[in-house]
């Protein structure tokens, strides 16, 4: 008995270790979020088109699978995300969406002058609520909605080829975006 | 130059430990005596070399040599002295060289002054710190080594966040670590007494003052940390259950637990497998701490820059040293000897019962800072764990803690008795249910939980002085006699008084601050507002340059009832170079309550919000802090630990249970 | 370095708005909506900064919560509704007091049973603890003892 209850500590700390050693795996992001709106009906929204008098509005978006890029000009990161989702857009089976997250139009628009527009169309969000209504902590987020307009599924922050290639391809072929 | 002798020093620091943890236990061993003394000799030598080291590397820094990498990452020539010099641990690679000084500082300590130890008990001993080091200074050495030099050195550094750019955060961490890191002597006797096989009552005794020690820095270290919190978050929060906060406070409560059960051992010559454990579990948190701060595990404000391949290492690390330790533990504790009868109702009783708490109340904080890690690789959902968790579990934990501690120290060594003890306490219930009520009617309709709070701190208080009293027999001997007695009491029952009532003074403070009112007003310069019984005047703001940022500074004036009380000048401040605003608060305190104003952001016609806050008692959270830790050095300073004590230790131990 | 950059990108939302905690602006004109909304937003985490609630958070994130939870008290939501309008675009995640569900009884109720485990067994250590034989003293330790008690005498 006293034996035993002397290896408890070494058998408690070994447990420990091996969840310290799993959170140590490669490609395991502590602060990576899933997203609460999974498999729900996306929110939601009626924005002001960035270019001209239309409107980007969630509706009149339904009945194939697109997908939706939130961005703003003065993120990091999205500059380097940007090449990706050029080469994205080229695609013809992407229908790709921009959301320009907290950014004033001006700036939105001086961005994707410089860079190149890879968007079918972009929606203001200038004061950042339908980032919130989609649960959005930090841009860029990339969101895959189906034809009937539910979220697939959402990437935190910059999108990778690998991401780009092993899930968010094969998952728009799966909901039969061609 | 400097830096790569300072490179090479910490090098050579390397080897010599590699020395100091082998050839005095193979010495120890087999009985050598000169072998066993290459460990004092390892150890003061590897403390000077790594001293050289950390004072190239501080070198670096105030010259600003940005051929440096680290330096030009951290550090930039317009900043001031005092936080060049800070900056050096304010990152990654700095702070784990201050860790290992601190660690060869410890050793080097023990090496010094150990001259009342067995040979072989201190070269084990040292041989252990020498092991601690080793691991550190190849941590470093490998993957975070500080004194890289850059291909290209730009023309100037990035800084420090200006964040860090405080006074406060400037000595926070050498306390901090100061603490972590001499748990690491009580975690090498328990080592070296597992492998002598042998516990007893003067093995505690040279223990103890070391885990007073460290426990009285890392006292003042976190009381640092979240007094910094307090003044500058800029709405008076000073603990978050943070994880790396979480971190120093869970070796805190065991090293308290420590404390209380190597007196058992010391006293009563039981409770040493236990106190063995406590020993290791201590030192054990620590370093779990530092993986969780540096691998990026757990998600945290306060966390570093963070790198897997940093992360396995000290994972590597805490297998070799807290694995092999218990490994060890679990094969020789069994054949430790238990010591003589044990009753529940005595002062071991009633340590046991603080220990008990005080591990639970551990155990809760690593449950809930690791819970939400525990779920992930369960394919769990996120979760955070936050305040209200800590305050539903931890809180009714410690409620009943503080009242045992009233009760505990009048309780007699073996045989306590009770209900004596609860009858002579009578003076306590009375004042505290004064207090109490009185306070009930006064803030009737308010938090009752804090009420009953500060009802418990009273009566803590209370029977702390209740026991000095009897123990010096105020009122039942002549005055003259009570003072003579009060002279003669050790100074480590004078540290025990000074430390509780600490406690007393923090739990006031604490629950008090419940009772904080707020005012957050848009003020044009020259309006007021009201809060409490103050009158709080923003006369104006105007732009002042800093050395190394700009500040709008507010002229804020009290008055109460029309009488002038005070003028504070809250700032917000801007870093250009990092482009970043902090706000510096004003606080003016009576030491029974705090005024604290803060200056918020202007809108566009030039009005400004100010928030300010009354705070009842909080100073008293820092001011109890600071009296725990000033009860520790008290009962640091006992003779009883000085040259000669463990020969008189050794011998009561021998001959008879001590008393 | 994909991550770092993405720190970056938060601390950049971090400052776009940095202001304390709740401004004069968000209140609600009711003192009792506004009361309940506090106490709503101290329990709700600011999910860029960690640990830190909504109420007490700097960051332009914590600002639209705040907001949204106002609104859908002015819509007439109750505390729970209004909070789980948070929950329903964040998750459980938003939660600083993580819900009591089976996948968290092990947290609520971990440490009553460790306290009740740790009695139980001081209780039978006490118990079963041997009577008093004090171990004999090695040859080595008398001869200490008797050489000390010279001394002393």
């Amino acid at each position: 008995m006293r034996r035993l209850i002397a290896l408890l500590p070494v058998g408690l700390f070994l447990v420990l270790a091996g969840y310290f050693a799993w959170s140590l795996r490669p490609g395991y992001d502590p602060h990576e979020l899933p997203s609460a709106m999974i498999d729900r009906e996306a929110p939601a929204f009626d924005l002001a088109a960035l270019a001209g008098d239309g409107r980007i509005a969630r509706d009149g978006l339904k009945g194939q699978p697109l997908v939706i890029n939130f961005f703003a000009s003065w993120c990091v990161p999205c500059r380097q995300e940007h090449p990706l989702l050029m080469r994205l857009a080229k695609q013809a089976n992407v229908r790709l969406y921009g959301i320009a997250y907290k950014d004033k139009p001006e700036d939105s628009a001086r961005f994707l002058s410089q860079l190149g527009d890879p968007y079918r169309g972009i929606g203001v969000d200038r004061d950042g609520r339908t980032g919130l209504d989609f649960g959005v902590y930090g841009v860029p987020e990339t969101y895959v909605v189906d034809a009937a307009g539910h979220i697939r599924k959402r990437f935190v922050g910059p999108l990778t080829e690998a991401a780009v290639e092993k899930e968010l391809l094969p998952l728009l072929r799966r909901l039969g975006g061609s | 130059m400097i830096v790569e002798l300072g490179h090479f020093c910490l090098i050579l620091a390397l080897f010599v430990a590699l020395i100091q943890s082998t050839v005095p236990l193979v010495g120890a061993a087999r009985r050598h005596v000169g072998w066993m003394a290459t460990g004092r000799t390892c150890a003061i030598a590897a403390f000077l070399l790594i001293a050289l080291s950390m004072a190239a590397l501080m070198h670096a820094y105030i010259v600003s040599d940005f051929s440096v990498v680290n330096v030009a990452e951290n550090s930039h020539t317009d900043k001031p002295l005092l936080y060049k010099v800070s900056g050096v641990w304010g990152n990654h690679e700095g702070s784990m060289m201050l860790w290992v000084f601190m660690l060869s500082f410890c050793a080097a300590a023990v090496a010094v002054f150990s001259n009342n130890l067995p040979p072989a008990l201190r070269a084990r001993v040292l041989a252990v710190q020498g092991m601690i080091g080793v691991g550190f200074l190849l941590f470093i050495l490998f993957t975070s080594n500080p004194f890289l030099r850059a291909v290209n050195p730009p023309a100037n550094g990035h800084g420090l966040n200006p964040v860090l750019q405080d006074p406060g955060l400037a000595f926070h961490p050498p306390f901090l670590y100061l603490g972590y890191v001499g748990f690491s002597v009580a975690f090498a006797f328990a080592v070296a007494a597992l492998i002598e096989g042998k516990v007893d009552a003067a093995w505690a005794r040279w223990v103890r003052p070391w885990t007073l020690a460290s426990w009285c820095a890392l006292t003042i270290g976190i009381a640092m940390g979240s007094w910094w919190a307090y003044y500058t978050l800029g709405w008076g929060g000073w603990w978050f259950w943070d994880p790396v906060e979480n971190a120093s406070f869970m070796p805190w409560l065991v090293g308290t637990a420590l404390i209380h059960s190597s007196i058992v051992v010391e006293k009563r010559d039981t409770l040493k497998t236990w106190t063995i454990l406590l020993a290791i579990v201590t030192f054990s948190l620590s370093l779990v701490g530092t993986f969780l701060v540096r691998s990026g595990v757990l998600t945290s404000v306060h966390a570093f820059a963070t790198d897997p391949a940093r992360g396995t290492f000290i994972l590597l690390l805490l297998l070799v040293a807290i694995g092999g330790s218990l490994a060890l533990f679990a094969v020789r504790a069994p054949k430790l000897q238990g010591g003589g009868l044990f009753a529940p109702v005595s002062r071991e009783g009633a340590l046991v019962l603080n220990n008990l708490l005080l591990s639970c109340g551990c155990a809760t904080v690593f449950l809930g800072t690791l819970y939400p890690l525990f779920l992930d690789a369960m394919d769990g959902p996120k979760l955070s764990v936050g305040f209200p968790f800590f305050n539903r579990t931890f809180v009714p934990l410690m409620a009943p803690m503080i009242l045992a501690v009233g009760i505990g120290p009048m309780l007699a060594w073996k045989r306590g008795d009770l209900l004596g003890a609860l009858q002579r306490l009578w003076v306590a219930y009375i004042v505290a249910a004064l207090v109490t009520l009185a306070i009930f009617y006064v803030t009737y309709g308010g938090p009752v939980l804090a009420v009953l709070g500060i009802g418990i701190a009273v009566w803590l208080a209370a029977a702390v002085v209740t026991e000095w009293v009897e123990r010096v027999g105020l009122f039942r001997i002549s005055l003259a006699d009570s003072f003579r007695r009060a002279i003669k009491l050790p100074r480590a029952a004078y540290g025990m008084s000074a430390a509780h009532f600490g406690l007393a003074v923090f739990v006031a403070g604490v629950s008090a601050s419940a009772f904080s009112q707020e005012g957050i007003e848009v003020l044009k310069a020259g309006g007021s507002m009201k809060l409490a019984s103050y009158e709080i005047l923003l006369e104006r703001v105007e732009k002042i340059p800093g050395p190394n940022f700009t500040a709008d500074r507010a002229t804020i004036r009290i008055s109460s009832g029309g009488v002038a009380v005070a003028t504070v000048y809250p700032e917000r401040r801007f870093f250009p170079l990092q482009k970043q605003t902090t706000g510096e608060t004003a606080i003016r305190t009576n030491l029974l309550a705090d005024l604290y104003l803060a200056l918020g952001e202007a809108d566009a016609e030039g009005n400004w919000t100010v928030r300010a806050y009354w705070k009842p008692l909080v100073p008293w959270i820092w001011i109890g802090a600071a009296i725990m830790a000033f009860g520790g050095l008290v009962s640091l300073s006992d003779r009883r630990w000085r040259v000669g004590a463990a020969a008189r230790a050794r011998r009561s131990a021998v001959a008879a249970p001590a008393e | 370095m994909v991550f770092r950059c993405f720190v970056v990108c938060i601390s950049l939302l971090l400052l776009a708005i940095s202001a304390y905690a709740v401004e004069p602006v968000e209140r609600l004109p009711d003192p009792a909506m506004e009361a309940r909304a506090r106490s709503i937003s101290t329990e709700l985490r600011c999910l860029v900064c960690q640990n830190e609630s909504i109420d007490e958070s700097h960051a332009d994130l914590a600002h639209d919560i705040r907001v949204l939870v106002r609104e859908r008290l002015k819509a007439g939501d109750t505390d729970a509704q209004a909070t789980q309008a948070v929950v329903s675009r964040y998750g459980d995640f938003v939660l600083l007091r993580p819900p009591v569900k089976p996948a968290t009884w092990l947290l609520w109720f971990g440490p009553v049973a460790l306290l009740l485990t740790g009695l139980t067994g001081t209780l039978y250590w006490l118990r079963s603890r041997p009577a008093v034989v004090p171990p004999a003293l090695s040859a080595v330790e008398q001869a200490e003892l008797e050489r000390l008690l010279k001394d002393d005498a």
